[in-house]
């Protein structure tokens, strides 16, 4: 390049190399982890089938067919029916969608005011340390389902809330693993510095502190997406999760599916497969993730 | 090492009380009380009189703080009162449900050992071969099946091949062991294999670490017995991670045990948990949450005193 080229092109080809950069390291990745790129290959496929589930599906999720009531598996209904006779494929495919809006809505939103708690605890340090310690220590000893439960039952069965009921028991969680980290970059002497130059706490804290917890934010971020999506399958199988008729793993494997198990086993093997298969890539890939940015933090 | 044991341990009483506290004014919050909901049963127009009275007989009219102080004097003495729902004492109503799911959880944390340490052993003595990798997916499958389709699961093939199911009635074990078993070993089953996932990949990674030590070397190279270098040196050192995973996860079962029990139709902890709330059982509610929780507590505590039982560097710092 000569040197007296545009300075838009200089911007161009600093982009161009960002985007090449970006891709060796996809393919870096693929190459050294097939697993996790599996992984990642299974929930970029789940994302296309949420995604265009208006378009895969065969059938409307929730369109009652009593014709066919407790079909077998056949060309018309590949996966069967449940005993409404709705298809069970187009119900799995729409389901896709409440799993992956549960899933990266409470793990994005509990990892992230996680973070940030377990940052400010570090940085502040002193009193307010510890009295979050002792609030994050009275959360954990509730157990994850328990909590949920009461939160649910609190503010009702709406989807959002129940992204809420999930994120609460896993925001002490990501506190924990987070301040941690954050307490050794607190010594780090550019934090010292910036304080030195006179900028605010707000600025410190999420300029120079958060950054710097990128990595086991986005472990843990991975690790809650599988866990939200097993929580909310579990909370709708009580019955207390998703409501009927909206299209949930866990909600089709709640009642008939155990009632008709023995006539109709297609209705309780199917969703739970996929459940299975979800969180299976969501850990696989975020398995690999933790291994290439800190194996440190096998213990998530 | 005495003096931060007696620290965890006087920290064990202000945190109980936190979630006293906690589950004191969440349960207060679901809408509708449990008069409200028991006599709505009776007939759709109930007087404000009789409501008024009812809520007196349980002491709901009584300031926010005086419920409290009675409940939290109470339950010092382990009174936890009686169920509003029912009337009958709390202690009653737990007993057997406690008796149940601790039974579960034990068992459950038998299968998991039994599991997860030789896998997890095998898997890093192999690492990258085909046996690490069966072992680490099956693992990850683990984390990843929902305990309770494990159980439709596991009823559905016993239905279909065996033509036979598991007793529906709880027996409890010292009524008659053989019929106990029965029942319980498939939840125990079903809840162990996701259990023993999360045990085995600490294990690997644990092992993992410290086969890489220079003492390990030093073992080998004065040729002592692979076999004695795996049990005494290394699998020793390896364990404490190990245990640390196996009680957390053990302290949890008391209470996570909720959708299982369900699929299973057992009657435990978490499915009166599971009616409390539906009935605004307040007694029932707070005295579960605290026994489930003060448990789990009580448990955390005691993995503080296995560790410096298990590893002298951390009794004599």
């Amino acid at each position: 390049m000569a040197i007296s080229s545009a300075p838009g092109e200089v911007v161009l080809a600093a982009e161009e190399t960002r985007a090449r950069r970006w891709l060796s390291a996809v393919g870096d990745f693929c190459r050294r982890r097939p697993l996790g790129a599996i992984g990642a290959a299974i929930v970029a496929l789940m994302i296309v089938v949420a995604a265009l589930a208006g378009i895969l599906a065969p059938y409307d999720p929730v369109a009652v067919d009593f014709a066919a009531m407790l079909s077998k598996p056949s060309a018309q209904h590949w996966l069967g029916t449940d005993s409404f006779g709705r298809d069970v494929l187009s119900r799995l495919i729409y389901g896709s969608r409440t799993a992956l809006f549960v899933g990266f809505g409470a793990a994005f939103i509990g990892a992230t005011a996680g973070a940030v708690l377990g940052v400010g605890s570090a940085y502040f340090g002193g009193r307010l340390d510890l009295y979050t310690q002792r609030l994050m220590d009275i959360f954990l000893s509730f157990p994850l389902i328990i909590l949920a439960l009461a939160i649910v039952a609190i503010m009702g069965n709406a989807i959002h809330n129940l992204v809420i009921a999930i994120t609460i028991p896993m925001i002490p969680r990501c506190a924990l693993v987070i301040r941690s980290s954050a307490l050794s970059i607190r010594e780090m002497p550019y934090v010292d510095a910036a304080r030195a130059a006179g900028f605010g706490h707000t600025r410190i804290i999420l300029r120079h502190m958060l950054p710097n917890v990128m990595a086991p934010y986005l472990i843990l971020l991975t690790a809650f997406l599988g866990q939200a999506i097993l929580l909310e399958s579990s909370l709708s199988f009580l019955g207390l999760g998703v409501q009927e008729p909206t299209a949930a793993w866990g909600l089709m494997l709640r009642g008939a599916a155990v009632e008709f198990a023995e006539t109709a086993p297609w209705m309780a093997i199917f969703p739970g497969l996929a459940i299975s298969l979800a969180v299976f890539a969501f850990n696989l890939f975020g398995d690999s993730l933790r291994d290439a940015l800190d194996p440190k933090l096998r213990s998530l | 090492m005495k003096k931060y044991l007696l620290k965890r341990f006087l920290l064990m009483f202000p945190t109980l009380l936190g979630v006293a506290v906690l589950i004191f004014v969440l349960i207060r919050i679901v809408p509708g009380d449990v008069v409200e909901l028991r006599l709505a049963g009776d007939s759709s127009a109930v007087s404000d009189k009789v409501l008024a009275e009812e809520r007196a007989k349980h002491g709901l009219d009584k300031p926010v703080w005086q419920q409290f102080a009675t409940w939290v004097w109470g339950a010092v003495r382990f009174d936890f009162g009686k169920s509003m729902w029912t009337g009958a004492p709390i202690y009653e109503e737990i007993k057997l449900r406690f008796a149940l799911s601790l039974q579960l959880a034990i068992m459950a944390t038998v299968v998991a050992v039994l599991i997860a340490i030789p896998l997890g052993v095998i898997s890093a003595l192999k690492q990258d071969t085909w046996i690490d990798y069966v072992v680490r997916i099956a693992s990850i499958a683990g984390l990843a099946t929902p305990s309770f389709w494990l159980g439709i699961v596991f009823i559905l093939c016993l239905l279909i091949f065996f033509k036979w199911l598991p007793p529906m009635v709880y027996t409890p074990f010292w009524v008659n062991p053989w019929q106990n078993m029965l029942q319980l070993i498939w939840p125990a089953l079903a809840v162990g294999y996701r259990y023993s996932a999360v045990a085995t990949r600490m294990t690997r990674s644990a092992m993992l670490e410290v086969l890489r030590e220079d003492y390990i070397r030093t073992a080998r190279a004065k040729g002592l017995v692979e076999k004695l270098i795996l049990s005494r040196h290394a699998l020793k050192n390896a364990l404490l991670p190990v245990v640390t995973v196996i009680c957390l996860e053990f302290a949890f079962l008391l209470g996570g045990l909720v959708v299982t029990e369900q699929v299973f139709n057992l009657n435990g902890l978490g499915l009166l948990f599971v009616q409390a709330v539906a009935h605004r059982d307040y007694t029932l509610v707070q005295a579960l949450v605290l026994i489930v929780a003060g448990f789990f507590i009580v448990v955390n505590f005691a993995m503080d005193i296995l560790y410096a039982w298990l590893d002298p560097r951390i009794r004599f710092r």
